[in-house]
């Protein structure tokens, strides 16, 4: 019995179900946002010029810098995964510093830019947005409801690239067991391609 | 079957950066066209640039490229169940 009790078992790992698995909750995050587009795409049909107006108020340098930086912290993250199964540890650790780094000034990017609308009293119930047509009201609603939920999910894969990043450190991410840095991975790169449609959404439409 | 031990497909580094390149400059693109170009134009480069560059993400940095196609068509699925359930409530509500 206690024979029994001592004997090692191996551990059973299923990679390609933890990738599935991974890549199921990314379609339940798709859908949100997706219907979210359909709401957006919706009322600008209703109000064309509304929207026109209310896109032409943002500021298009932020908006496009982020995408850069976003689209920059993409790379950083993908090669830190090549990095470590290539043995790169050190590389792997450097990538997702950057990562990290480049997630943070974005939303430093988004606080100066919303700062400024709040400055001006355009946000939910301010006194300037309540001035506006329905349209524009409508229009801010969906901006502030759309960046907003974007940039938690930024502060999550934030949390998430910082808590795999302790693990590359710890020793716990191999070029054997790579998993959770491949799936912290898709989660980033989802993120960037949620605001890839945002950009033209918000900020180039008008 | 890949295993937890199989180190998988190893993408070089300058595929990802070459990737990068093609991103930002498709964006350099996607900026011009919503401020130079004619609205149809800037239009008509929104809805092919944006899925494009999404699509490029997905299929190198998501690492799509080199999944197995199980992923691959459950992905398509997805992404077309959703392309198809979006364009036909914007239909009714293009014709209401």
């Amino acid at each position: 019995m206690s024979s029994i009790a001592h004997e090692s078992h191996p551990t059973h790992k299923d990679y390609e179900g933890s990738k599935l698995g991974m890549w199921l909750f990314l379609f339940s995050e798709i859908l949100l946002f997706g219907g979210l587009f359909l709401l957006y795409s919706a009322y600008r049909a209703k109000y064309p010029l509304d929207f026109h107006n209310g896109g032409q108020h943002l500021n298009t340098f932020i908006g496009v810098l982020n995408t850069v930086i976003l689209l920059t912290s993409s790379l950083t993250v993908a090669i830190a995964v090549s990095a470590i199964q290539k043995r790169n540890r050190r590389l792997t650790l450097q990538c997702l510093s950057v990562t990290i780094v480049f997630g943070l000034l974005f939303l430093v990017n988004k606080y100066i830019e919303w700062s400024e609308e709040i400055r001006q009293g355009i946000y939910p119930n301010g006194p300037e947005l309540l001035k506006l047509p329905d349209g524009e009201k409508i229009f801010y609603g969906l901006y502030y409801s759309m960046t907003g939920l974007h940039g938690f999910h930024v502060v999550a894969g934030l949390v998430v690239l910082a808590v795999t990043l302790v693990s590359v450190r710890r020793g716990t991410i191999t070029e054997t067991n790579f998993n959770r840095l491949e799936n912290a991975g898709l989660y980033w790169h989802l993120i960037d391609v949620i605001w890839i449609f945002l950009l033209p959404l918000l900020y180039l439409a008008a | 079957m890949e295993t937890a031990g199989d180190r998988g497909y190893i993408v070089p580094y300058r595929n990802f950066v070459m990737v990068w390149l093609v991103l930002i400059c498709l964006t350099a693109l996607l900026v011009l066209a919503g401020t130079v170009f004619h609205r149809t134009l800037s239009v008509a480069a929104m809805l092919t640039l944006t899925p494009l560059k999404a699509g490029l993400v997905f299929y190198y940095f998501m690492h799509l490229k080199y999944e197995k196609p199980f992923l691959k068509f459950a992905v398509f699925v997805a992404l077309t169940l959703l392309t198809v359930t979006i364009a036909m409530i914007f239909l009714d509500i293009s014709y209401r």
